[in-house]
């Protein structure tokens, strides 16, 4: 962002990277998580259900890059994008326990 | 970050769009080229003739060739000539030969049944390729197009909010001014054209989910994508072959059987599976031309032997034509010729807004330095790298269109050494650019690159009997079309290097105090 006549603090560096990687790698499981969720729990034929999903998971990547760059700090950067990724791995574990019991 | 959303939005929007945006041209600029794949693959593969389209009579003569040339391969492959590619061709498996190396592939003249020796290129196809593999080994390439269509739509989604007063900036452009005309163009682009970057960018995702978002087939099929493939796309079982002779039946009659069912449709391809055998299986595909849509549908099965219709493809469902609907729209296969213009064109804003959105991040940062005539080393690496990733890539695009022309026609691995011009072309330029200041740089390359596009229709006309006054005379639009284009990008590229060239630079001055005025969109920094 703006530049100071010292240059720029290391520890803005460094949650300038947490964040991204927060958005790259967290994002990511957001974005597998949701299209899991999604194609788990739609009433659809499973291969309808699978392209879906996965249709719809990029929508969660695109916000998931949003937060990441948007929130205050970059641990919350990381809490915003983990702690849905938890909530939505626990549904699909019990959705995928009682379809394959 | 700690400015507010709107900030943070601008500051994600510059520098994904300054990391990505060099990549982004090079794939934005070959995915427009792209549009005109087979238009390119014939202007470089001049020997073949376009003639009235007759599928009948191709079919006949299809096989007839195979026949003589492959009646012991287990399988053939028709492509039927069309109105952009005017090869007839048949391909079939080697049946000595194991592996890929098996599959023979050979163009014959759609009127005359003959092969037709073409010279070794891969034409429109590189490009098209390049679009989303970038020559990386699989599939690594693949996944990196795709990473950076998901930073396109963040940069589309990011440039939105950035630009809050988006429809009234729309009808701004102050022409001359510097900084300021480039960020009213990049909006301007941007904004004009936006409903096809969304499409563009959101069905390139599509077209590779099933390998970057693996995680719902594996929870929906237990890992298994063959078995999400085949109910995705059908079952594609060929018999096995009886052993017992029996005359192929005759193709021309299953097109008109073909016609009866659907009117009008235009023909793809024929894959016949056992030709010979009495267990011999024809499948007619309609052109992907006919629909927006990849259709599983628009398929039809004969006995091979009796000619009765065995079956159709199967129905698509709702979420089936809802993906294969944007991915069509991505790929353009229905597109007209007038329609295809305007996807080049549409091509050609994407591929502008990047460029505009590169020159406007480092002209920024250069005015601070305008006193002083010097660059602190990131800049100068940002200019370099502006200058060979656009006007290097063009040189690489001519490079690889006169390696095609130049380059002896009975020489060996000449469709390889066509792209090794295109890669050195292009890798000649960042040297060039490391050398010679900025401007400089920009205009001697620009100028180069006019001189090469507008020199293709002459090189043309010299070295191949396809000049223009021949290809209007035949009526070949594409090989007239494709002169025409090259000579109109070369006019353009002159215009952009004079504008170099030419001393400057009242600009520099006049800048600051516009960017001033215009605080609105400033924070785009």
């Amino acid at each position: 962002m703006k530049r100071k006549a010292g240059g720029i603090l290391l520890s803005y560096r460094l949650a300038v990277a947490s964040r991204c990687l927060a958005a790259l790698l967290g994002g990511y499981l957001l974005a597998s998580m949701a299209s899991v969720c999604i194609t788990l729990l739609v009433p659809m034929t499973p291969v309808d259900a699978t392209l879906t999903g996965m249709m719809l998971s990029f929508v969660f990547y695109l916000l998931a890059f949003i937060w990441c760059f948007a929130c205050r700090t970059a641990t919350r950067a990381w809490l915003g994008v983990l702690l849905p990724s938890l909530a939505l791995a626990l549904i699909n574990g019990l959705a995928y326990w009682m379809k394959n019991p | 970050m700690k400015e507010g959303f709107r900030q943070a939005m601008a500051w994600l929007h510059t520098w994904t769009g300054l990391l990505f945006g060099w990549l982004l041209f090079a794939i934005f600029l070959t995915g427009t080229l792209s549009y005109f794949k087979d238009e390119i693959t014939h202007w470089s593969q001049p020997e073949v003739q376009r003639h009235q389209l007759d599928p009948a009579a191709s079919l006949g003569l299809a096989k007839r060739y195979l026949q003589s040339n492959a009646a012991t391969a287990g399988s053939w492959f028709i492509r039927l000539p069309s109105d952009r590619e005017p090869a007839l061709s048949v391909s079939w498996r080697d049946p000595n030969a194991t592996g890929r190396r098996g599959f023979i592939s050979h163009e014959l003249d759609a009127r005359s049944g003959e092969r037709v020796e073409v010279r070794d290129s891969r034409g429109g196809d590189f490009f098209y390729r390049f679009h989303f593999q970038l020559q990386m080994p699989h599939p690594w390439g693949r996944w990196l197009a795709t990473f950076c269509a998901l930073i396109m739509l963040l940069g589309l989604v990011t440039g939105i909010i950035t630009h809050k007063k988006i429809f009234k900036e729309f009808f701004t452009f102050r022409p001359g001014k510097g900084q300021r005309s480039w960020l009213d163009g990049h909006n301007a682009i941007g904004v004009l054209v936006l409903p096809f970057h969304l499409m563009i960018s959101y069905s390139s995702l599509l077209l590779f989910m099933y390998m970057v978002m693996p995680a719902s087939i594996m929870a929906a099929y237990k890992g298994d994508s063959d078995s999400y493939f085949s109910e995705l796309f059908g079952r594609d079982d060929a018999p096995k072959a009886a052993g017992v002779a029996a005359p192929l039946t005759d193709l021309p009659a299953l097109y008109a059987k073909v016609q009866t069912i659907v009117p009008g449709a235009r023909i793809g391809y024929l894959q016949i599976a056992n030709p010979g055998d009495s267990n011999a299986q024809v499948t007619v595909t309609q052109a992907a031309a006919d629909h927006v849509a990849y259709q599983r549908s628009a398929n039809w099965t004969f006995d091979g032997v009796s000619g009765a219709l065995l079956s159709q493809g199967e129905p698509e469902s709702a979420a089936m034509m809802t993906s294969f609907t944007i991915a069509g729209l991505h790929m353009g296969n229905f597109a007209g010729p007038w329609l295809r213009w305007l996807y080049f064109v549409f091509g050609v804003a994407g591929t502008a807004v990047i460029g505009t959105g590169l020159v406007m991040w480092l002209g920024k940062r250069q005015l601070k330095h305008a006193k002083s005539g010097r660059l602190p080393f990131e800049l100068r690496l940002v200019e370099v790298l502006n200058i060979a990733s656009m006007s290097g890539l063009l040189l690489g695009v001519a490079g690889f269109f006169w390696a095609n022309r130049l380059l002896p026609v009975g020489m060996q691995g000449r469709a390889d050494w066509e792209i090794n011009v295109f890669f050195l072309a292009w890798a000649l330029s960042p040297l060039h650019a490391l050398l010679r200041p900025g401007r400089k740089a920009w205009g001697e390359q620009l100028a180069l690159g006019a001189l090469a596009f507008a020199g293709l229709p002459l090189l043309n006309a010299l070295v191949t009997g396809h000049g223009l006054d021949q290809s209007i005379a035949r009526g070949d639009w594409a090989m007239a079309g494709f002169d025409l284009t090259a000579l109109g990008t070369g006019l353009f590229l002159a215009w952009a290097a004079g504008k170099m060239l030419r001393t400057p630079n009242v600009q520099a001055k006049r800048a600051p105090r516009a960017a001033k005025a215009a605080s609105t969109t400033a924070e785009v920094n």
